[in-house]
């Protein structure tokens, strides 16, 4: 994030801030798509065998500590049922057993408007992950080179002393959800920061690496690296849980976009400018309309454009 | 917090949220559609490619699967596709314990040959826990005991041109005698010290359940390259010809030639 030298023209109380360059940007949807079809192939892959174990190999006499099974409910119908260490749950409709496109309840593990592709395909949903797996890996080593080369990791999400010492503040913030606005919005908070750096650096990378465990080929780099994480069995199920929790970031950096100005958000990821109202004193400032902004040909003054770097 | 931008007239609010429900609805159909074309699948296949020349620069040439103990062992080792071949051939040959069994190995080889399940027995024999990784997700721990197919090659001299060794086997995966299960690898795995025709799973004759008389173990990759039941050995320049062309049954069904991840 560019240091903006916020002045404004004719002066309304805000400005148009360059927020996120144009490589960020674009990797940021790159990530996007090939994460939405990593997990949706991913699930597929996962229906094969929907069952998830703990340890080197799936039979070590242990049982499942997952599993999604179908069977014949008392009335003679299909019903769903997920397993989790042992206590059945009947998920009959969404997990287990679901609806096919002719309505008929069958025997799945995620249901057809989850996955890629729809219906039960392993060797296909294998080309899109695996492909896509590809995209994603490239993309991410491009965007942490990137990050480091342009210091955007040193500048924009290293948390400084200060973002230290707000943690406190900033958690209140959030329960709240109160956003920073004026000038303390051009910087990513403490808890973004953190969110931001767990998933580049822990999440994602884990994925990965939980995903590699799982080749028979890559495990003779090293034999026996894989047991490290507990075996290849719990690299599998260590890969759907990140998998998950990835989904659960994602879930909540949608709602944070979308209560903290869903526009102005989308626009400073597609346009990379980021409107910031500037010299208003409280922190539940109302932002302004952008449709006005732009509609009624208000000048902004762009503190840092992409030719100047 | 009240913003303005979030009255439900704003009208580019509208379109966001129409263009958000688009892309999702347009994604699922897209992907679906782009699945049963014919160029996509083989664009995909890229990844394939990309993940065999890599996996390969990676690790070494004889990079080893990992071996285990016998503390880690599958207390059963599980059967996956066919069980007991529907081919009446292979049946007879069963109840007489494949006595009268003999591989057959052929193809671009200096000196063809047929051998015996005995004659196996008596070739120089290797012993391996591995754990058998199968493309659907499971894996399973299991002991093996066989020939290393590169004393079988070294009887039968390959000759400079042979690049594949294809695996034919005795069950038939559909209906008809042109579905039999077959397989194949290159040079390089079928040189490897772990790539065997086991004759023993966990110190007992290989069950029929698990491939009998002779099941290929090829411990770097996934499990549908472990021909069961197997009958016959051709070394070939190419398995273009063969079948659908693709290399195996699963090959032929969509399913990646190599199968290292």
């Amino acid at each position: 994030m560019p240091k903006a030298n916020a002045s404004n023209a004719d002066g309304t109380a805000a400005c148009l801030y360059y927020r996120h360059r144009l490589p960020v940007r674009i990797m940021h949807w790159i990530n996007v798509i090939a994460l939405v079809i990593l997990l949706m192939s991913g699930l597929q892959i996962f229906n094969a065998h929907p069952a998830l174990y703990w340890g080197k190999s799936s039979y070590t006499g242990a049982p499942p500590i997952l599993a999604m099974t179908a069977k014949q409910g008392r009335d003679g119908g299909m019903i769903g049922v997920t397993t989790v260490f042992g206590r059945e749950f009947d998920t009959t409709g969404v997990l287990g057993a679901s609806s096919a496109n002719n309505g008929q309840l069958v025997r799945r593990g995620f249901p057809s408007w989850i996955t890629i592709p729809d219906a039960q395909w392993l060797a296909m949903a294998r080309r899109w992950h695996l492909f896509f797996a590809w995209i994603f890996f490239i993309n991410g080593i491009a965007y942490v080179a990137y990050s480091i080369a342009s210091r955007h990791l040193a500048r924009d999400l290293a948390p400084t002393a200060k973002d230290w010492r707000s943690l406190g503040q900033s958690i209140k913030d959030h329960l709240r959800l109160r956003h920073p606005t004026g000038e303390a919005a051009k910087e990513y908070n403490i808890l973004q920061k953190l969110a931001y750096l767990i998933v580049i650096f822990v999440l994602l990378p884990l994925v990965i690496l939980m995903g590699w465990a799982m080749s028979p080929w890559l495990d003779s780099l090293f034999p026996g690296w894989v047991d490290v994480f507990g075996g290849r069995q719990a690299a599998r199920t260590i890969h759907f849980i990140t998998a998950w929790a990835l989904v659960a970031f994602v879930l909540i950096h949608v709602f944070e976009v979308i209560i903290s100005g869903l526009w102005n958000n989308m626009r400073s990821m597609i346009t990379g400018r980021y409107r910031v109202a500037t010299s208003l004193p409280s922190p539940v400032q109302t932002l302004a309309e952008p449709a006005q902004e732009v509609e009624t040909g208000h000048i902004t003054v762009e503190a840092d454009d992409e030719t100047q770097k | 917090m009240k913003r303005r931008n979030e009255r439900p007239e704003n009208p580019r609010r509208q379109f966001l949220v129409r263009a958000l429900g688009g892309a999702g609805t347009f994604l699922v159909a897209g992907c679906n559609r782009l699945s049963s074309t014919q160029w996509f699948p083989k664009f995909l296949a890229v990844g394939e490619r990309l993940s065999s020349a890599t996996q390969h620069l990676a690790t070494p040439r004889k990079s080893m699967a990992q071996e285990f103990s016998e503390a880690d062992l599958s207390p059963r080792f599980r059967s996956n596709g066919t069980a007991v071949p529907d081919n009446p051939q292979y049946q007879a040959l069963a109840r007489n314990a494949f006595a009268d069994w003999a591989l057959e190995v052929g193809g671009l080889v200096e000196q063809p040959t047929k051998l015996t399940l005995a004659q196996l027995r008596h070739l120089p024999s290797r012993t391996q826990i591995t754990r058998h990784d199968c493309v659907e997700g499971w894996s399973a721990i299991g002991k093996w005991t066989g020939v290393p197919l590169h004393e079988v090659l070294a009887l039968v001299r390959p000759q400079p041109q042979a690049r594949y060794v294809v695996f034919y086997c005795a069950d038939p995966m559909e209906d008809s005698e042109a579905s039999k299960y077959y397989e194949s690898v290159d040079m390089e795995d079928a040189r490897h010290p772990q790539t065997i025709l086991a004759y023993d799973l966990n110190g007992a004759a290989l069950p029929i359940a698990n491939g009998a008389p002779i099941r290929v173990r090829v411990e770097r990759q996934l499990g549908y390259k472990m021909a069961k039941y197997l009958m016959r050995i051709e070394l070939v320049e190419s398995f273009a010809q063969i079948r659908d062309g693709k290399g195996g049954y699963w090959e032929d069904q969509g399913y990646e030639w190599y199968a290292g991840i």
